[in-house]
């Protein structure tokens, strides 16, 4: 089954609760991102690309599986907009697919090392995973 | 003073340490930590989508059962602290995610949000003191030149966390004062460890916690204490450049004399 991308603004704004309209493109949430040069768009693109309603190519980026949610962004914007929930919409827009599992159960014990804390494998599941 | 006591999966398992010491320092300063009963895990992440409910059961569940022993509920692991206290915000403030966890539960009584998600440190500040504890240290900790790390948790969001200022946290620092020993500022101290990210970019979280550590390094602190596991296992074995991470729960029972006996 392929990834269906007919998602549309309105779609992902009510499922974040961002309103991309009240960015102001300071660009700030970008800038203290801590997954910045690992992510192929950055948080202030989300809010451009969504609001223009291009959000075939975010779901299937490289940032929606390396945003970290350490919530910077969403602290640091100085209008409130919180591009990561954005992020989070999309990432689950596309695992909420069938057969669009990012991360799978089977993956796991070869990642495994003595001190991997639990929470490591619930917080990953709960990422990458319906 | 007793509160409802939500450990969580890896305080259980890989971090039991951190509740051990919590739970015994809290007796001496006259503190009761009674065990949820048949809690279950919060999921470690909290989703910030507005329709994602189920995933959030287990903090609700959690929650009613504190409020229906008439107690607050306490967090220690940073991370249930963030899921925990953010889906309580959620049955507080949010009309159609708190009729859709009451429909899913059908509990006996409804829940709204009536109990209050407390952490450890928040209870050491707030409630105990840190003056009082100060008096009730018996092994001051002079000398040791502490860094605190945050990260992300705790702090953020600050309008919900409600912790401390997001951008300029001082709780940890005082709780380091009060047990004799003397913190150490770093600029990293509230930048992500890299969290989950070990099992998907290992480099990344690499890279985010030898971040971390060579700023704590840089301003000359010679161990780290964190509450939260997977920070410490970031820090400690994601890293490159290596500095002891020790629970604060450790340093406070170390402080207080029980270390041993617990
Ligand atoms: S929450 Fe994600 S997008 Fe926002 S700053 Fe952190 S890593 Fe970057
Ligand atoms: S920080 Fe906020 S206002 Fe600035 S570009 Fe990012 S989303 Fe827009």
């Amino acid at each position: 089954m392929s990834l269906n991308t007919k998602i549309d603004t309105e779609t992902i704004e009510r499922i974040s609760g961002v309103n991309t309209r009240k960015c102001m493109k300071c660009g700030k949430c970008s800038a203290t991102c801590p997954a910045f040069h690992e992510m192929d768009f950055h948080p202030h693109q989300f809010v451009a690309m969504v609001e223009k309603g291009d959000i075939e190519p975010l779901m299937k980026s490289k940032s929606i599986w390396n945003c970290l949610t350490c919530f910077a962004c969403v602290q640091r914007c100085p209008r409130d907009v919180e591009p990561a929930k954005l992020v989070e919409a999309i990432r689950q827009a596309v695992i909420r697919q069938a057969g669009e599992n990012h991360l799978k159960a089977e993956q796991i014990p070869e990642m495994l090392d003595s001190e991997l804390p639990q929470q490591a494998i619930v917080s990953a599941f709960r990422k990458y995973k319906k | 003073m007793k509160y409802s006591y939500y450990p969580g999966c890896t305080l259980k398992t890989k971090a039991k340490e951190l509740s051990d010491y919590a739970v015994a320092a809290a007796k001496v300063l006259g503190v009761e930590l009674e065990e949820i009963k048949d809690w279950q895990c919060c999921g470690g992440v909290y989703s910030t989508s507005k329709d994602e409910i189920a995933s959030k059961l287990s903090s609700v569940r959690a929650l009613a059962q504190a409020r229906d022993e008439g107690h607050d509920l306490m967090t220690l692991c940073s991370a249930c602290h963030n899921v925990i206290k953010r889906v309580n915000e959620d049955m507080r403030g949010d009309e159609n995610f708190r009729t859709k966890a009451n429909n899913y539960m059908a509990p006996d009584m409804e829940y709204h949000g009536e109990a209050n998600v407390v952490h450890y440190l928040e209870m050491l500040r707030d409630v105990v003191g840190f003056d009082e504890i100060k008096k009730k240290v018996v092994n001051p900790l002079t000398g040791r030149k502490i860094g605190a790390y945050y990260g992300c948790l705790l702090l953020r969001p600050g309008k919900v966390m409600e912790f401390d200022d997001p951008e300029n946290p001082q709780i940890l620092e005082d709780f380091i004062r009060a047990i004799g020993a003397t913190p150490v500022l770093f600029e990293q101290r509230n930048e992500c460890c890299g969290g989950y990210m070990t099992l998907n970019d290992k480099e990344l979280a690499q890279k985010r916690s030898t971040a971390v550590v060579d700023s704590a390094v840089r301003n000359e602190a010679d161990c780290l204490i964190t509450a939260c596991p997977l920070c410490r296992y970031n820090l400690e074995v994601n890293s490159e450049t290596k500095l002891p991470v020790i629970y604060f729960t450790e340093l406070l029972a170390e402080a207080l004399g029980i270390k041993e006996v617990k």
